[in-house]
C-alpha cells in the first residue's frame, strides 16, 4: 500500500537504552556451541555487545523515563501531548493498554488519545504512520510515538538463533505538524499467512502459558527452547528480507520521483550485521550508508533499532540540518515499510541510559 | 587463494566434505554454518553472493557450491 503525507516531521527523538550491558563473549558457554564457530559467528553476525533490562522492567518503565527526561529538560511540555502511541510486541500487560499505563504514571491530560499497536520490527515506520494520520485532526497537534520491546525477558538463554541477538529498548520520538509543501512518501506490505515464522507460540489467549508450555525441549542444532519462548525461523526471514525490502525500497523511490544518489543514508532495521550488508549489496547501495553497527553495540531491540542508528550516527547532522534518510523496517507479521523522510534541525537526538 | 573444499575444512574440521554429496542432509552444514561459508566465500573470492542465493540448495556439495561462486562472478 502507497501512503502519501504532507505537513508533518519528526522534531526529535529519544532513544532509551538499559545501562545493563552484557557480552557476547561471556554468554558463549551458554550455547551448547563450539568456541570457535561462536567466535567466527560473532564476527559475521556482529554480535558483541547487548543491553537488557533488569528482571520486572517493561516498556512502560522506559518510556515514562524518557518522556519525563524531556519535561524535565524543557523539551516537550506535558500539556503538549495529545496522542500517545505505544508500538511494542512485549505489553507491559494484555490489559490495560501500555499508553495508559504511561498516561498515568506521567499525569497527562485526559483530553488526548492513547493508543497501542501491536508491531514489532516495522514499528518505527508504523508507528510515524499513525502518527502522521492522527495529525491530520485539528485538535492534534503533537504526537509522542513511544516504540520498542524487551524482549529479551521471551529469549531462550540457551537458543543461539535469538538470545545473542536480542536488546532491548525503546525510542520517543515526537510528531508534529510541518511545512505543508512537505511530501512524505511511504510503503507497506503484510503477509499473515508467513506469520509462524517470527512467533512466540505460548502466552496469549490461543494457548496460555502453563507448566507444559515452559518446558524446554531441544529443537535442533543443540538449541534449547520452550513454547513461552521467541522462535524465529532464521532462514524463512532472511529470504524474505532479501526478496521483498529491495523491490518496495526501489519502488517508492520511484514513485517519489527520486533516486538512491539524493537518499543520505538508508536506516533500516537491524537485525544483524551480515543481513544488512547482504541487503545493501543486493541494493547497490554503500555499506557507509546503510549503518549496521547497531546489533554489535546494543542488540536488535526489534522496532527501536532505527531511531537508534539515527542517534548512534547521525544526530549531529539530523540536529544541525537536513538528513535525507529512507527508513526500512521489516519482521513479524510479517510485516515490511519503508519511508522517504528527511530529519531537519532536530531539537533533540540522542540516547540515554535507563539505569 | 583457498579453494572451496579449504575454506569448508577451516568451517568444520571434522567431517570430510570431499566424501559428501548432500552436505546438509548429512547434517554437516546448519544454516550458520551456511553464513559463515558465505561469508568467507565473500571475502576469498571478492565477490558478494547474493542474499536470495543462500538457500540450501546451493550448498548440497562442492559442486553446487562452485556452481553459485560461478553465477557470483568467480570465473571458472
Amino acid at each position: 500500500m502507497n501512503l502519501v503525507f504532507k505537513g508533518k516531521r519528526v522534531s526529535g527523538v529519544l532513544a532509551v537504552l538499559p545501562a545493563n550491558e552484557r557480552s557476547f563473549l561471556d554468554e558463549m558457554k551458554n550455547f551448547n556451541f563450539p568456541e570457535q564457530r561462536s567466535l567466527k559467528l560473532k564476527e559475521v553476525m556482529g554480535y558483541d555487545k547487548r543491553r537488557l533490562v533488569k528482571e520486572g522492567v517493561c516498556v512502560s518503565d522506559l518510556g515514562v523515563f524518557g518522556m519525563q527526561q524531556l519535561f524535565d529538560r524543557g523539551l516537550l511540555k506535558p500539556e503538549e501531548v495529545d496522542a500517545l502511541l505505544v508500538v511494542s510486541q512485549s505489553p507491559d500487560h494484555f490489559v490495560p493498554p501500555t499508553s495508559s499505563l504511561i498516561q498515568g504514571r506521567l499525569k497527562l491530560k485526559q483530553d488526548m488519545v492513547c493508543m497501542d499497536i501491536s508491531q514489532a520490527c516495522a514499528g518505527f515506520v508504523l508507528g510515524l504512520i499513525q502518527a502522521f494520520m492522527l495529525l491530520e485532526q485539528e485538535s492534534i497537534k503533537k504526537v509522542v510515538l513511544i516504540n520498542g520491546d524487551v524482549l529479551s525477558r521471551k529469549a531462550s538463554p540457551k537458543d543461539r538463533n535469538i538470545y545473542p541477538l536480542v536488546g532491548d529498548a525503546v525510542a520517543v520520538t515526537v510528531i508534529e505538524r510541518g511545512d505543508e509543501t512537505e511530501v512524505i512518501h511511504a510503503s507497506i506490505k503484510m503477509d499473515g499467512s508467513r506469520a509462524a515464522a517470527l512467533i512466540i507460540p505460548a502466552g496469549g489467549m490461543r494457548l496460555p502459558c502453563s507448566a507444559e508450555t515452559a518446558v524446554m525441549k531441544d529443537v535442533g542444532d543443540n538449541n534449547l527452547r520452550s513454547q513461552d519462548h521467541l522462535y524465529m525461523d532464521g532462514a524463512a526471514i532472511f529470504n524474505f528480507v532479501q526478496m521483498e525490502v529491495p523491490p518496495l525500497i526501489e519502488g517508492l523511490l520511484e514513485r517519489a520521483g527520486r533516486t538512491k544518489d539524493s537518499v543520505d543514508y538508508f536506516l533500516c532495521h537491524q537485525p544483524n550485521r551480515f543481513m544488512l550488508q547482504k541487503l545493501a549489496d543486493k541494493m547497490k547501495i554503500p555499506h557507509a550508508r546503510m549503518p549496521n553497527n547497531v546489533v554489535e553495540k546494543f542488540g536488535n531491540s526489534s522496532g527501536a533499532t532505527i531511531p537508534i542508528a539515527l542517534t548512534l550516527n547521525l544526530a549531529d547532522r539530523a540536529k544541525n540540518g537536513t538528513l535525507q534518510t529512507c527508513l526500512a523496517g521489516f519482521g513479524a507479521g510479517l510485516t515490511w515499510a519503508a519511508m522517504l523522510l528527511a530529519f531537519r534541525n532536530l531539537a533533540f537526538c540522542e540516547m540515554v541510559d535507563y539505569p | 587463494m583457498k579453494s572451496v573444499l579449504e575454506i569448508l575444512k577451516e568451517i568444520r574440521p571434522e567431517f570430510d566434505f570431499a566424501a559428501s554429496q548432500d552436505f546438509i542432509g548429512d547434517g554437516m552444514l546448519d544454516s550458520f554454518d551456511m553464513v559463515t561459508l558465505v561469508s568467507t566465500l565473500d571475502k576469498n573470492f571478492n565477490i558478494s553472493i547474493q542474499g536470495t542465493d543462500i538457500v540450501p540448495e546451493h550448498f548440497q556439495n562442492v559442486g553446487t557450491i562452485e556452481a553459485l561462486l560461478r553465477k557470483s562472478g568467480v570465473e571458472a
